[in-house]
């Protein structure tokens, strides 16, 4: 039997406004333990909540750029439980009436777009963080818990897909694409490694071809996006084996090691909690206006997912995505906007570009695409020194277009001598089939040339001198 | 030698003016009074040293936070906390120069109704020690009619502010839901709790209202209100009044009660209003069905902070979980607890819909029934309490009769609405209070109602065990 894995993602992102989601302490990263708050975000008693207008408006960006429908409507419900990060004992949520709901999310692939739907996009605080310590102060062997109240109360946005993913692969592409949407839409610094980011994955199979939905298990603590992937191709297999054999998938929370990718998650059963939800009888509705609304929805411009898409038609799919992916496309457009041909272009940007660690922001178009067009003519060294120089202030193509490439043969033929005589083992190879060797013996011309000589010149007395052109 | 039994906020803020006596002369005769007879009625949790200013003095009831006082809200688990903030109410009554005599005493986070279930003891009633004076904010009220304070502040859920002020005999104003802020006030049940003024005079009444109520940015349903108007006419030309049957025909109102409250009637009539019946009788059957489903669940809610983690009490345990149970075992008394196990249950996922969620729809139909029936008139009347104050033990062990107590005055607090006592006379030397119910933000025409059946009644608010 062939198997389907349906895939659906819950995704938090913690927004970077300036202050926490309901009280006026300051929302960052990294401040010495509990300096950052209040009695508010302590739940002293008597504290009430005062919404965060930027985190609302923010929240509906995002689910503008998602697609979604903005409620007129939309209400704070308390989520109770006990738990030492949570000082109220309840968060502050959204349940039936979120702010953002039915959307969709077009993630390009290699095969073609795939649509996940959003089933919705809400607002809620973060919880506090704790710390387990021994009496040593080490992690092991915990014997008290110490919490630090700085996160508690931050913005948070919560984004949960329906369970359209059926792969991996398109899971990972469909996290890096949204990681990328938020980012641009300066929302969050959605970064894994702070928590600023943080996904769970639900995770079934089913028989191809059935619509049914199985027995899913959850996989949290997965720190990368690679990871998650990894941790999702393992986890269809194992669902598939325990049907093979006949046995059936426990519904389970698989707790995976953030620091360690091959250590076998920790399982633990699901415990069906009571959350004995609420409505926040401190808060009163959000009625989003309709102008805000639009002004939000103006604010909003092409999205990553639609580059991908537009550029695609252009270029191939992989050169595409990682234009858009990296961050190049915009820069990628305004040198063939210049002059320089779409593909070389790309090349030169996802290849020596980014080798070169230059801020994309900070080129200037015009003599970039100066350098692409010129790329074949002038020596490889000058080539790169020039884009090593690309984001430099009042930077200029001219000089290095004005050295030229060696491309004399009498100078370079005794260069090539050179090299085949010194690597007989490899001139070898490369008559019995090995031609992969030709950019082994381009590369030391150029290194004997210093870089200066014209690279099709070389390579075509190479290929006539080992004999085969 | 100030009389503090018998001055008001009023004519004492005149003797500082004119300079007959000092801000400090004044705080330290409430300080003697305290002294003299708190020992008796135990009013006070906590007694403050007088703080700098000509202002008149005021009690707040333990519920209300005060930065640097002791606030427990009647509870051991909130034993030692002190407040590192202002609730807005007690810094807008220190920006009018109010000077804060000290924290009075309240039935556990105000759930109650005679000030038995204070964790530190029971307040007694000034004119009668061996009865209650009605609860939850029975130390205020029973401070303002036994001289130990001008005025205080209350907070007032399903009754927590008429029902002592009717038993104790002086004016209490349950504002219109959103009028004052809850901020810093230690929370009970968001959507019903409100926090209002106890005073001597309902023209005391007023201007205390006017300092504490008004829109607060750190509380999302405050809302901004009308200007106050300090009642001066006791002419009611014009204004109508309603009699609502279900609310003054109810059971277990004892003769004496209605006597009172029936005379004060006519007097309205005979000060030009007119008065007519009418009827409200699904706010009056399902009332208190309805409050005692949505209070308990909102509590249930709101005293889950009560962990241990962070201030107050904490009992050790093997682990957070049996830390947090031990914490709350060991600093919660039986009605917290009861109520908490009613509102958790209330919002347990498959009972939600049958409790809470037709609670809240049950809330609309009172809501609803009220506003149509002020579309006739223009206040309501009838008595605050079915009974006069009640001896200390009496209710304590029957949670029941206990919450029947607030028969009559929760209707009008599920509703959102304003509700004044006054008092109206007596039954077997007992205050008898008479209630009366407005519309939304109608606060004024309540003051002015009240007022001019002050004047008319003269009723001698000094407890006549303490006449002179």
């Amino acid at each position: 039997m062939t198997w389907e894995a349906v895939i659906g993602l819950e995704i938090h992102v913690q927004l970077k406004t300036r202050t926490k989601m309901f009280c006026r302490c300051e929302n960052g990263f990294g401040g010495a333990p509990n300096t950052q708050t209040c009695p508010v975000c302590l739940a002293f008693p008597g504290a009430l909540p005062v919404p965060n207008r930027r985190a609302v408006e923010e929240t509906i960006k995002l689910g503008l750029a998602l697609g979604c429908t903005v409620a007129d409507r939309a209400i704070f419900h308390r989520k109770n439980y006990f738990y030492p990060d949570l000082p109220k004992a309840y968060q502050i949520s959204q349940y039936d009436e979120p702010l953002c709901s039915n959307g969709t999310l077009a993630v390009p692939t290699p095969d073609g777009e795939i649509t996940v739907g959003i089933i919705r996009a809400h607002l809620e605080e973060d919880a506090a963080k704790n710390v387990h310590v021994a009496e040593s102060g080490r992690l092991h062997g915990a014997t008290a818990t110490l919490v630090d109240f700085n996160r508690g109360g931050t913005p948070l946005v919560e984004i949960v897909t329906a369970p359209d993913l059926h792969d991996a692969d398109t899971a990972k592409r469909f996290l890096q694409l949204l990681r990328q949407t938020v980012v641009e839409l300066g929302l969050s610094d959605a970064e894994l490694e702070k928590g600023s980011m943080r996904f769970d994955v639900n995770v079934s199979v089913r028989p191809a071809g059935s619509d049914e939905l199985r027995t899913r298990t959850e996989l949290k603590n997965m720190n990368s996006f690679n990871f998650a992937a990894k941790g999702i191709e393992r986890e269809i297999a194992r669902q598939i084996r325990v049907y093979e054999a006949g046995d059936v998938v426990e519904q389970e929370t698989l707790h995976f090691d953030p620091t360690n990718e091959d250590s076998p998650p920790i399982r633990s059963k699901e415990e069906a909690q009571d959350y004995r939800y609420l409505p926040e009888p401190d808060l009163v509705p959000v009625h989003p206006p309709a102008e805000v609304v639009d002004r939000l929805r103006g604010e909003i411009g092409e999205l990553p997912g639609a580059r991908i898409a537009r550029i695609a038609k252009t270029l191939s799919f992989y050169d595409a995505d990682v234009l858009v992916t990296g961050d190049l496309d915009r820069l990628w457009s305004a040198v063939v906007g210049a002059g320089a041909s779409p593909k070389d272009a790309a090349n030169v940007l996802a290849n020596q570009f980014v080798a070169s660690g230059v801020d994309p922001a900070a080129v200037d178009a015009t003599e970039l695409a100066k350098l692409v067009r010129a790329r074949g003519d002038i020596p490889r060294a000058a080539f790169d020194t020039a884009l090593a120089h690309a984001g430099d202030p009042g930077f200029s193509a001219e000089p290095y277009l004005a050295q030229k490439a060696v491309a004399d043969v009498d100078q370079l033929d005794p260069v090539i001598d050179r090299v085949l005589a010194a690597n007989p083992g490899q001139v070898e190879q490369f008559r019995g089939g090995k031609e992969g060797l030709l950019g082994f013996f381009v590369g030391q011309v150029m290194k004997e040339t210093g870089g200066t000589a014209d690279a099709r010149v070389v390579n075509q007395r190479l290929r006539e001198k080992l004999g085969r052109s | 030698m100030i009389d503090t039994l018998r001055l008001t906020a009023e004519s004492a803020k005149e003797l500082v003016r004119a300079k007959e006596i000092s801000g400090d002369e004044l705080f330290a005769a409430y300080l003697d009074a305290i002294g003299e007879r708190d020992p008796e009625l135990h009013c006070f949790l906590h007694v403050c040293e007088a703080s700098p200013g000509d202002g008149i003095p005021i009690a707040i009831k333990d519920v209300i936070g005060t930065k640097g006082v002791p606030t427990t809200a009647g509870s051991k688990i909130l034993e030692g906390y002190v407040p590192v903030y202002d609730a807005t109410v007690a810094a807008r009554c220190k920006e009018h120069g109010l000077r804060l005599l000290g924290k009075t005493n309240t039935d556990e986070f105000a759930m109650g109704s005679s000030t038995e279930n204070s964790a530190y003891g029971p307040s007694h009633n000034p004119w009668d020690p061996t009865r209650v004076p009605g609860g939850s904010g029975g130390g205020s009220a029973a401070a303002v009619s036994a001289g130990l304070a001008p005025w205080a502040l209350g907070s007032d859920t399903g009754g927590s502010i008429k029902q002592p002020s009717a038993l104790c005999g002086n004016v209490g104003l349950r504002p219109t839901y959103g009028t004052v802020s809850r901020f810093g006030v230690v929370a009970f049940a968001s959507s019903l709790d409100q926090v209002g003024p106890v005073a001597k005079t309902v023209r005391d009444c007023a201007y205390l209202y006017s300092v504490i109520s008004g829109r607060d940015e750190n509380d999302s349903t405050t809302v901004e209100v009308p200007p106050v108007e300090i009642p001066e006419s006791a002419d009611l030309r014009g204004v109508r009044i309603g009699v609502p049957r279900e609310l003054n025909e109810a059971e277990g109102i004892e003769p004496g009660v209605t006597a009172a409250v029936s005379a004060a009637i006519e007097q309205l009539a005979a000060l030009g209003a007119e008065v007519d019946e009418c009827s409200l009788p699904r706010s009056v059957e399902y009332g208190l069905a309805c409050y005692y489903l949505i209070a308990p669940a909102e509590a249930s809610s709101n005293l889950a902070r009560y962990d241990g983690v962070r201030y107050g009490l904490r009992s050790e345990g093997a682990d957070f979980r049996e830390m947090v149970m031990n914490t709350r075992h060991d600093g919660l008394g039986d009605e917290p607890k009861r109520r908490i196990m009613l509102g958790t249950y209330a919002l347990s996922s498959g009972y939600y819909d049958a409790y809470y969620g037709t609670a809240q729809k049950v809330r609309t139909v009172i809501k609803r029934e009220h506003d149509a029936v002020f579309e006739g008139f223009d206040a309501l009347v009838c008595p605050t309490s079915p009974t006069v104050a009640f001896p200390l033990g009496a209710r304590a062990d029957n949670p029941l009769a206990m919450y029947l107590s607030d028969l009559l005055t929760i209707p009008s607090c599920v509703a959102g609405l304003p509700g004044l006592n006054v008092p109206c006379g007596l039954s077997d030397g007992l205050p008898v209070g008479l209630q009366l119910i407005g519309p939304q933000f109608s606060e004024n025409t309540l003051f002015r109602v009240g007022h001019a059946l002050e004047q008319a009644l003269a009723f001698d608010y000094v407890p006549a065990r303490y006449r002179r």
